[in-house]
């Protein structure tokens, strides 16, 4: 806190020990104050969002039935969860879309990563391969699920298909930025220090990839759920993806809230777990720039 | 395989010339003629920007010149050698290692064990005063206890031949002084040859066998000074001596114009 930083040398000179101590609870009373006010204010605005959406949707400002109404959307998560959906319990469900996510999500970073480094490090295979990862990153790959509907059936493998390719290219292109931007410095640091090639991938430019990696990965998570989502939105047997769409079917528009409320928690859960890996494995770094 | 006549470090016409990224040739360095004998220890000094540390990376292998020769221990430089450490000028400390493991980072690159490894790199941490701070992030230190770390870093893989890019620039005067003291210990010690750029006259005088002058950019050696202060040396107390000063006068007759030169260029250049 700089207030900290200035108003101590100047008042020292004057004050004894208990003003100090005094002046730092006081201090510590206005920042739980403005935590407060913060917060205070942030449940007003979701407050009056749910508020005015409720009772424009009562007075029909807006159409009940396109629109639905926060009323409406809370008793259908809580059908959901007390008396289960269509297509089994509510849990089955969100583990379904997870499962998807997450098997697409890791076998696209996993790709992402290694081609990405490896196209980084080896210019004969960026030359190569570089117009071609061009090429398809221009595609909107999304057209691809119900191609992959079609190669890989109803099943969860064709929402894994949909989700690696919406993970992969993010993450490659972060991986392969990353691995050509290490600092030349302490490559040829490393060099001198008489480090092999391999050495120098493994011990340099992994390292100092793996802040670029993990930035791809927040956003590459979120990827990977639209992926699961819009696969089994096409067609599927289980999944949140296909509760919006059997929602949508019966013209029911709370339900289709309801999936995306589900939704976002998972979503903003899973970032929360990967932020916390992300301050472990980046004890190096300086705080400031460590929680990107 | 080399005999022990030929020079550590001997430069042929060499020459460095950089293509800028407007496709035109920079010439950095050029018609380099140098030789550092075995256990010779020299500084170069020069006006900034003239191309210091584009010599040593064609000595350590890092670049190849693109004229002209460049031997080590008698044999054309290729590729990085083993027997060569070199403190950068800029930062090159590894941001994700702690300090001692960036001191065990040469010798484990190297296949040494890692508790013998770990053993000597405790062993310089003490030596530049770093103890202390063994498991630290590079963020947590100051500029000059990083500067630190690359040096012990550097000296913890024995290197015959030692290329030292302004080492102490960052460090206060006191380490300075103390790190300067050590480094002659040092290289008294293990008798290997060493390139010392740097851009305070004074420490290269006090530090060097031989002082070599390097004109203004693109630079060319201009005049070898030979040091003959008495060995050993306490760099603080060697400044006091009269032949110091004299030497001083002298060197800096030379290097003063250069200086000049590069300054007038820039000033035209910003004009
Ligand atoms: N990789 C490079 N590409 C293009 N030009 C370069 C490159 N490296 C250095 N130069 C140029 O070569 C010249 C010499 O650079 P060098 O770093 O060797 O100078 P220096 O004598 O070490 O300077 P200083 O004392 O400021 O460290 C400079 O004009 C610089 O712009
Ligand atoms: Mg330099």
């Amino acid at each position: 806190m700089p207030p900290e930083s200035v108003s101590l040398p100047a008042a020292g000179a004057l004050a004894k020990p208990s003003d100090a101590a005094e002046r730092s609870k006081a201090r510590a009373r206005a920042v739980r104050r403005r935590a407060l006010l913060v917060n205070g204010a942030r449940l007003l605005v979701l407050v009056l969002f749910l508020g005015l959406w409720e009772w424009f949707s009562r007075a029909g400002v807006i159409d009940k039935f396109n629109f639905s109404m926060p009323s409406e959307v809370y008793d259908q998560i809580r059908t959901w969860v007390m008396h289960g959906t269509a297509q089994g319990s509510l849990a089955e469900q969100i583990w379904a879309t997870l499962q998807e996510a997450l098997y697409g999500w890791v076998i696209g970073v996993a790709a992402g990563v290694l081609l990405g480094i490896a196209l980084g490090r080896v210019r004969f295979l960026a030359d190569v391969f570089g117009p071609y990862v061009k090429i398809l990153n221009a595609m909107p790959r999304i057209v691809l699920a119900p191609i992959f509907l079609i190669w890989f059936g109803l099943g969860p493998a064709s929402k894994v298909a949909s989700a690696v390719v919406l993970v992969f290219f993010p993450v490659f292109f972060n991986a392969f930025q990353g691995a050509r931007e290490v600092d030349r410095n302490l490559v040829a640091n490393a060099r001198i220090l008489g480090a092999s090639n391999r050495q120098v991938t493994f011990q340099v430019v992994i390292p100092s990839a793996t802040s670029w990696i993990f930035t791809s990965l927040h956003v590459s998570f979120g990827f990977a759920l639209i992926g699961a989502i819009v696969g089994e939105y096409i067609g599927a047997t289980k999944g949140l993806g296909l509760m919006v769409s059997t929602a949508q079917g019966t013209f029911n528009s709370a339900g289709v809230y309801a999936a995306m409320v589900i939704l976002a928690v998972v979503a903003l859960i899973a970032e929360g777990l990967l932020t916390f890996l992300e301050k472990r494995l980046f004890r190096w770094k300086p705080a400031e720039s460590g929680a990107r | 395989m080399t005999s022990n006549t030929s020079p550590a470090i001997e430069l042929r016409g060499a020459g460095k010339a950089f293509r800028t990224p407007s496709g035109a040739l920079h010439t950095a360095v050029r018609d380099l003629d140098l030789t550092v004998e075995r256990g010779e220890f020299v500084a170069v000094v020069g006006p900034t920007g003239c191309g210091k540390s584009t010599t040593l990376t064609l000595v350590s292998g890092l670049e190849e010149p693109t004229e002209g020769e460049v031997l080590v221990g008698g044999e054309p430089v290729g590729g990085i050698g083993g027997n060569v450490g070199f403190v950068f000028q800029q930062d090159a400390v590894f941001p994700w290692r702690t300090v001692l493991s960036n001191v065990m980072a040469g010798p484990r690159f190297r296949g040494v064990a890692k508790a013998e490894a770990r053993e000597r790199a405790r062993d310089w941490l003490a030596r530049v005063g770093l103890s202390a701070f063994e498991d630290r992030y590079p963020h947590q230190l100051s500029g000059g206890q990083r500067k630190r770390v690359a040096l012990a870093a550097t000296f913890v893989n024995d290197p015959g031949i030692l290329l030292m890019d302004e080492p102490f620039s960052a460090l206060d005067v006191q380490t300075r002084a103390l790190m300067s003291d050590q480094l002659l210990d040092l290289w008294a010690g293990t008798g290997s040859s060493v390139v010392f750029v740097t851009h305070d006259l004074e420490e290269s005088i006090a530090l060097a066998d031989k002082v070599v002058v390097m004109t203004a950019g693109p630079a060319t050696v201009k005049e070898v000074f030979t040091i003959d202060l008495p060995r050993p040396r306490k760099v603080e107390e060697v400044r006091l001596e009269p032949r110091f000063v004299e030497i001083y006068r002298e060197i800096w007759s030379s290097l003063g114009e250069e200086v000049r030169i590069t300054r007038e260029r820039g000033a035209a250049h910003a004009a």
